[in-house]
């Protein structure tokens, strides 16, 4: 509070000495440990809470790496079996002239979850360190990574559909590869790590570091 | 707005805090149509809208019973050279059951299917006493609380967008024809988008709250 000449008469339930509950927007005294309403735990407005962003951000991108080397797809067309990457299927769609479907799936699994690995660093490390242009442009990258993240998942609803559905026996099969696994667990410890960071610490000036 | 900051020392009871930003707000009934947004960040925190807990309940039966026929109705099926193969949504996540991926089979039938029933269920058991008067039942808030924690979980519109990609994906390749899960599970997300519009959390805590 207090960077922008516009916030100056805002109170913050922490300047009032009490807890806001971050689910129902209850407020209680600091002695509460759960909201008494929702019944989620209460959080102080504290630097704690990034170690968590920064432990799943780590899973995250561990299990990114298998997700990009080992094959999403085993496609076995007449006796010959191709094998294909998440970057080596969206190539191959490009080559097939679906340019638009391509974008869609190197959009998805591709530029989100790297940009989703940079946002989600780039708010972690700002905390506290925000110039004084006022929480605005954060608090919108952080409402679109939160809402973007989830996208990710359409490669392995692709997997799940084309494994189902092309199983021809000996003319066509498609089988999902075991980057189908650690690229959905890469996804959802991102999706993990974005809920863990607090949004209320952008608020947080560099003259009140906790 | 009938909405400000509030000065300190107030009752905690009537405050309400921003969930992005940790503003403290006074908390008011609003009527229905208004909307009170965060003053500094712009979190709409208060929506109410006319008789919105029945269009709430409506529309979660509404999707209930289309996530019943999508999943017993076929989905997709595929033909080509004399030779076809058909998949129910079922099917679909079962597609990584096969060895190791199995974990994965679960997770993909939970983000489809269990967990939108799942906060179908929970809005209907919530809110059904409140729109006919009647306190809430037991529960009602731990319910809620999950359904909201469960909502990046149930991926049912991500589902439908890769459907059509792998449509796409096999155009060329064979003929896909489109059974009524398809179109039962294109209803559902519009049903679902339309059940999320008229939710006002705060309403509805409220309403919880006063039993």
């Amino acid at each position: 509070m207090g960077r922008d000449r516009t916030q100056v008469n805002v109170l913050t339930a922490t300047d009032a000495g009490l807890i806001g509950c971050t689910r129902c927007g209850k407020v209680w005294t600091p002695d509460h440990g759960y909201c008494e309403r929702c019944g989620a735990a209460l959080r102080p407005v504290d630097k704690s809470g990034l170690q968590k962003v920064w432990a799943w951000w780590w899973a995250g991108l561990i299990f990114y790496i298998p997700a990009n080397l080992y094959p999403m797809l085993r496609t076995a067309t007449l006796g010959a079996e191709q094998q294909n990457t998440i970057v080596g299927g969206a190539i191959e769609l490009w080559k097939h002239h679906n340019y638009g479907v391509a974008t869609i799936v190197f959009v998805a699994s591709v530029m989100i979850p790297i940009g989703k690995f940079i946002a989600v660093a780039y708010l972690a490390l700002a905390v506290g360190n925000e110039k004084r242009r006022g929480g605005h442009p954060h608090l919108h990258l952080y409402e679109v990574v939160e809402f973007i993240g989830r996208w990710s998942m359409i490669d392995v609803f692709v997997v799940a559909i084309l494994s189902a559905l092309v199983q021809l026996g000996f003319v066509a099969s498609i089988h999902p590869g075991p980057a189908a696994a650690s690229f959905a667990l890469s996804v959802a410890f991102t999706m993990l790590s974005a809920q863990s960071f607090d949004p209320r610490l952008i608020w947080r000036g560099p003259e009140r570091v906790i | 707005m009938s909405f400000q900051t509030s000065p300190p020392k107030l009752d905690p009871a009537q405050l309400m805090a921003c969930p992005q930003c940790d503003a403290l707000h006074q908390a008011e009934h609003l009527p229905d149509g208004q909307r009170a947004r965060c003053v500094r960040c712009g979190t709409i925190l208060i929506s109410p809208r006319e008789r919105s807990f029945l269009h709430v309940i409506a529309f979660s039966f509404t999707g209930m019973i289309l996530m019943i026929g999508a999943i017993f109705f076929p989905f997709l099926e595929i033909s080509t050279r004399g030779l076809h193969h058909e998949s129910s949504i079922f099917g679909v996540a079962m597609a990584f059951s096969e060895g190791w991926l199995a974990p994965l089979a679960f997770a993909v039938l939970s983000m489809i299917v269990a967990l939108p029933v799942f906060r179908f269920a929970a809005l209907i058991y919530t809110l059904w006493p409140l729109a006919n008067g009647k306190p809430a039942w037991p529960h009602a808030a731990t319910m809620f609380r999950l359904a909201e924690e469960s909502q990046p979980w149930a991926m049912a519109e991500i589902f439908i967008i890769g459907t059509a990609v792998a449509l796409v994906k096999l155009a060329g390749l064979a003929k896909v024809s489109l059974g009524p899960a398809f179109w039962a599970f294109c209803v559902l997300i519009i049903v679902i988008a339309l059940k999320d519009s008229f939710v006002s959390k705060w309403t509805i805590w409220d309403a919880i709250e006063r039993k």
